[in-house]
């Protein structure tokens, strides 16, 4: 069930130059919100933004009803959302789309950018299963990899940077520890990244779900703006993803 | 309560607001935030004779005010929509319509022949109007003689009311609403989208892999409502109006230019409950201004 509420903003938090988190309540009880699920945030105040912003959802608390937006600086509509302030109110669409399965026993989690933002509560919903997380994090530098520290309690973080200001120098699909042996990987973040990261695990034959980011107008399915070429045709990444199996993607990610 | 029922050829309709084909997909999407049987009617998503991917992502750009959209008709196909669609939404209580959209006049006149057998469709928007598609779609609709012929050849294998949907991408739409008129149309719905065109500076590209796109949303309401109201003075069948409808002021502009109906389209993206606050705006009003029958105030422009 979707549903069109009015959250209040409890927490603005500024998480470096280019990203900021807002914490919103839920007037009564936030309904169930599965990891990789995404809200659609009405933008307010500006003439020049009409269509609502599709973004992910990074944390839930259920026991306080609310549920927390990284979101990173990139245009229009999140620069407006960036004035926003503690108290404020904020229309959402949600909890939208679907996904990710929470399978496999020893699953590793690859975001980079703005991506790394629905791996949180992911890693939560890992954990909640008794299950740990391997999470490895990418960014050009490391300002632009915002959240580190809530991962720790979910698992083993670890961390690549192209220009090596933190943790092992180059891409995520570089890192050391990015193998084979896992039984499950998950990844959101940039385009090439991802593509990167399911080629290998469609190859290596390791389960793997992909988050993508398309642009969106309606995000319930309905104007069939978002869609991206899978291998059963054009898909709408509102309704049936944002969460895909990679081996429905072969043909997106370049795999003949 | 003012009487808000309209009547669009055979069709009555409980209030005169609809749903815009291609912003509502079959009004299933919608079902957890409004009551479908509040509005007036719902227009599924263009429906073609076989299912179509469509164009190429990226498909949509915002502008200032609106948005551009490329989709290039994805459905199902008609077999599917009757087949598997048609049972799931047949028993909504609301007139439910389908847009008829093709590349040919055969293809045109099958679909219509087809979706004329299921009983809970009482009429179908033929879509002569969408600039999204290389064969057809607007080809059809920007040429009287052309936009006459495929509305007489769909008129012989369609018995039910025919609204046919215009596009605003000509010298003078009167001369294309009078021509489909004289073909045999019930009603004519207008207008389709704009064709225009953004392009990313930064990247030095068009932001649609189309190039060019479908312009919809407040931006084009002014347009929208002149080109109703020239219309509306300008045949005898019912004329249904669409073009950046957000609010029930909005609809009550195209209302007074002469639209005995009214489509919601890209508000809905922004609102997905939009179309019921504009069915209780419009009684609202009426209350406001003591009107006791919505048809009283139709065309008073």
């Amino acid at each position: 069930m979707k549903h069109i509420t009015d959250f209040t903003i409890v927490r603005r938090e500024q998480l470096g130059q280019h990203y900021f988190a807002l914490t919103l309540r839920h007037p009564g009880t936030l309904p169930s919100i599965a990891a990789g699920q995404f809200v659609e945030v009405e933008v307010m105040g500006t003439r020049e933004v009409m269509l609502r912003r599709p973004i992910s959802i990074h944390d839930v608390n259920p026991a306080e009803n609310t549920l927390t937006l990284l979101i990173q600086v990139v245009g229009k509509g999140t620069r407006q959302l960036a004035t926003l302030q503690e108290g404020d109110t904020l229309n959402l669409i949600y909890p939208l789309g679907h996904g990710f399965s929470v399978e496999g026993r020893n699953p590793l989690l690859v975001g980079g950018g703005a991506g790394i933002a629905p791996l949180l509560y992911l890693a939560k919903c890992y954990k909640a299963k008794g299950v740990e997380t391997t999470i490895l994090l990418g960014g050009r530098t490391k300002e632009l990899i915002p959240v580190r520290e809530a991962f720790e309690p979910y698992g083993k973080l670890l961390i690549s940077t192209e220009d090596g200001s933190l943790g092992e120098k180059g891409m995520v699909t570089q890192h050391s520890l990015f193998s084979a042996a896992y039984d499950h990987i998950c990844t959101c973040g940039p385009t090439p990244m991802m593509k990167a990261v399911g080629r290998y695990a469609v190859e290596k034959g390791v389960d793997c779900e992909v988050s993508l980011e398309n642009m969106m107008a309606c995000g319930i399915g309905a104007c069939l703006c978002c869609v991206t070429d899978t291998d059963e045709g054009h898909k709408c990444v509102c309704k049936e993803g944002p969460v895909f199996d990679a081996l429905k993607l072969k043909k997106w990610m370049g795999i003949e | 309560m003012a009487k808000l029922e309209t009547k669009i050829h055979n069709i009555t309709l409980k209030n005169p607001v609809m749903t815009a084909s291609g912003t509502f997909g079959y009004g299933e999407e919608f079902a957890d935030f409004i009551d479908l049987t509040r509005l007036g009617g719902i227009i599924v998503k263009g429906t073609t004779g076989e299912r179509r991917q469509g164009n190429a992502y990226p498909r949509m750009a915002e502008t200032p005010s609106g948005m551009l959209n490329a989709v290039g008709l994805q459905n199902v196909g008609v077999e599917n929509f009757c087949k598997q669609v048609y049972p799931r939404i047949k028993v909504i209580d609301t007139n439910i319509l389908v847009n008829v959209s093709g590349s040919s006049i055969e293809e045109y006149c099958s679909v219509a022949e087809q979706i004329n057998e299921l009983p809970n469709i009482p009429g179908i928007e033929l879509n002569i109007s969408c600039p999204n598609v290389k064969k057809g779609g607007m080809g059809f609709g920007t040429n009287p003689e052309m936009a006459a012929q495929v509305v007489s050849e769909v008129r012989k294998v369609y018995g039910k009311t025919l609204i046919v949907k215009l596009t605003p991408n000509v010298t003078s739409i009167v001369d294309i609403a009078k021509a489909v008129e004289q073909a045999g149309a019930d009603s004519v719905s207008l207008i389709n989208t704009m064709l225009g065109m953004a392009i990313d500076v930064e990247r030095q590209r068009p932001y649609l892999s189309t190039i060019t796109g479908g312009l919809s949303g407040p931006c084009v309401k002014p347009v929208a409502v002149r080109m109703v109201w020239q219309v509306a003075h300008a045949v005898q069948i019912p004329v249904v109006g669409l073009g950046g409808i957000s609010c029930a002021n909005d609809a009550l502009e195209f209302l007074m230019a002469g639209a005995k109906a009214i489509e919601v389209g890209t508000a809905n993206f922004v609102d997905p409950t939009v179309t019921v606050k504009i069915v209780e705006g419009l009684q609202d009003y009426c209350q406001r201004h003591k009107i006791d029958d919505i048809n009283d105030i139709i065309g008073i422009i």
